[in-house]
């Protein structure tokens, strides 16, 4: 399976067959501390990548600054092919990459369906000058309506079609943001801890959702914490820790690595952190 | 106390047009707080732009009334870009400071002493309405309208600043109903949101300070032409935060509400004042003289502004529902 998605050696930062989004150089840095320093990542396109790490490791920094809502101190990244360094996150989002936040960001006084409705990104009616013509906005507000009514029964929330958002549980509302994130079709969805705040039987049906979004053709990035959901769904798993990306592969192999068992069961558990260098996790490779 | 004249003056309130140059700044406030979120405590500069924009086009450079018109509203228009440009990219919070500077720094330069031949300095401006009256069809003389009588040029007016607050109300209703107002709401909500779904979040707010701008501005022109004088101390801070009264009394992201709220806000305030004035004409209050109620029923609009903030924040017309969640 690897060898279907990776060129050549599987190691961080290697080439892939088909990638839909190439970072190279990417730093960030908050005053002293750098919270994102990556030296090459690709994303193979129609895959499931998952993106995990301790906490600190820059996931949710990197996920920033891929969407242009962060800029990095160095770096450049092309999303198929396209230069999207200093790109505003909306011109982003218009390109087919959108991406969900980790604290669930519902529009809370708009009803559900019109939380679809902007999803949509084709809508002349958003337009200030088409607005108040309606004729001109009608027909293309009802192909819209049907969509997000389609999408509303697929996520399970057409009896919440006209409550407003803030009437929501947690875990509707991250079903809600996935909902109104595939409205514009994207090519690429980042999902940042989609299961986060999530009951278990809500859990199994998001993981559907996530693969059919494969079936249909989407390239999902996603950062989550739940190792089981990290085995049982992506295809391919990357690692980061410190802000830098330590190992990635298919999923049952990236388990066993060293680096991630590190990473994760804490490199520096019994390490006074006054004397920690960056250089000793890297040791125990 | 002469119950029928109280009751006349206030009447006289609710068709005001002081009412009505009110409740358009307030309609333009709704645009900019109660549907876009934008924390706006500069309306009266909007309001004083669209003054000072039409008469000083009229007085100093002689412009027909509808190149005055537009000389106001195009003052509001850019004044809100200038201000915008450097402020909508930062949290809602600097804008309430920039807008509320901005406005009082508008306000010492328009009386400022070294541009008194084009603004009147601290005087301000006057005798500037001819152009506008001279498109008055009703013939001239007194009219009997039960309640009060007025002359041709205060029925025209008023239904001047009406109909502008009938068509604006109409064109807000069009504008928030649309998908345009669709953004404006989601970006009031979480601009961030609205952004990862691939919205130009910096124009949409741009294009709503400066549409609540041509309203105030709107307001700020029916203003002066009533007396046909425009001072500079009318456009302080008090202006702003009547228009915030009104808005809050009637529902910020509601287009019926600045209208209703700000006849009632005045309604009230003459009703209190009329009543006042009565008892303290019948040496009910002998602690307040007549020139004192005038300050005190303003202390008691503060007072009906808390207690509306604390015990009915989605003011008369806002949706319960709506505010049920901000607990």
């Amino acid at each position: 399976m690897a060898n279907q998605i990776a060129i050549g050696a599987v190691e961080p930062g290697c080439k892939k067959v088909d990638p839909i989004l190439v970072a190279s150089n990417v730093t960030r840095q908050f005053g002293g501390l750098t919270a994102v320093n990556v030296e090459h990542l690709e994303i193979p396109r129609g895959q499931i990548t998952a993106l995990i790490g301790p906490n600190g490791a820059g996931k949710t920094t990197l996920f920033n600054l891929l969407t242009g809502f962060d800029k990095p101190n160095t770096g450049e990244w092309t999303f198929e092919g396209k230069n999207l360094a200093g790109v505003s996150s909306y011109k982003v989002a218009r390109m087919g990459m959108i991406r969900t936040f980790q604290l669930t960001k519902a529009l809370s006084l708009l009803t559900v369906i019109d939380n679809m409705r902007l999803g949509s990104q084709d809508q002349p009616g958003e337009g200030f000058l088409r607005s108040w013509l309606r004729p001109a906005w009608r027909h293309r507000e009802a192909v819209i309506t049907e969509k997000a009514d389609g999408l509303l029964k697929r996520f399970k929330l057409d009896a919440k079609r006209e409550d407003y958002a803030a009437a929501l549980s947690g875990g509707q509302r991250k079903l809600l943001e996935m909902a109104r994130a595939l409205m514009s079709d994207p090519k690429l969805v980042m999902l940042d801890e989609p299961m986060a705040g999530v009951n278990p039987a809500l859990t199994q049906s998001l993981l559907e959702h996530i693969k059919d979004l494969k079936s249909n053709g989407t390239t999902v990035l996603f950062v989550e914490h739940d190792m089981h959901m990290v085995r049982h769904i992506s295809d391919w798993v990357i690692v980061m820790a410190e802000g830098k990306v330590v190992a990635e592969g298919p999923p049952a192999e990236v388990m066993k690595n060293p680096a991630v068992i590190d990473a994760y069961l804490g490199a520096h558990a019994n390490t006074d952190l006054g004397e920690v260098e960056i250089g000793s996790a890297k040791e125990g490779n | 106390m002469d119950w029928l004249n109280t009751l006349n003056l206030t009447f006289g309130e609710l068709i005001g047009v002081y009412t009505a140059a009110y409740v358009l700044a307030a309609l333009g406030l709704a645009v900019h707080f109660g549907f876009t979120g934008l924390l706006n405590f500069g309306q009266a500069a909007f309001a004083a732009l669209g003054a000072y924009g039409y008469s000083i086009a009229t007085l100093s450079f002689h412009w027909p009334w509808w190149a005055a018109v537009l000389a106001g509203l195009g003052a509001s228009g850019i004044f809100g870009l200038l201000l915008g440009i450097p402020t909508l990219r930062l949290r809602a919070d600097y804008l309430a400071i920039v807008t509320i500077a901005a406005a009082q720094a508008l306000r010492y330069a328009f009386s400022a002493s070294a541009y008194t031949d084009v603004t009147g300095g601290s005087n301000g401006l006057s005798e500037f309405g001819d152009s506008f009256y001279k498109l008055n069809p009703i013939p001239k003389g007194r009219y009997e309208l039960g309640f009060t009588s007025m002359s041709e040029n205060e029925i025209f007016i008023r239904l001047v600043g009406w109909g502008l607050v009938i068509l604006g109300a109409f064109f807000l209703f069009f504008l928030t109903r649309s998908p345009w107002g669709r953004v404006l709401k989601g970006i009031r909500e979480d601009e961030d949101a609205v952004r990862s779904l691939g919205k130009n979040v910096f124009a949409y707010k741009m294009q709503a300070l400066v549409i609540g701008g041509v309203f105030a501005s709107f307001g700020g022109m029916i203003f002066v032409m009533s007396s046909q004088t425009n001072q500079p101390s009318t456009w302080g801070t008090n202006f702003t935060f009547m228009i915030w009264t009104i808005l809050l009394l009637g529902g910020a992201a509601t287009i019926l509400g600045p209208i209703v709220g700000g006849m009632t806000f005045f309604a009230l305030l003459m009703f209190t004042q009329s009543i006042m004035e009565g008892l303290v004409n019948m040496g009910w209050l002998p602690f307040l003289d007549i020139a004192q109620v005038g300050q005190i029923r303003f202390l008691l609009v503060g007072l009906v502004l808390m207690l509306l903030v604390i015990f009915r924040p989605q003011g008369m017309f806002g949706n319960k529902k709506e505010l049920q969640f901000n607990g």
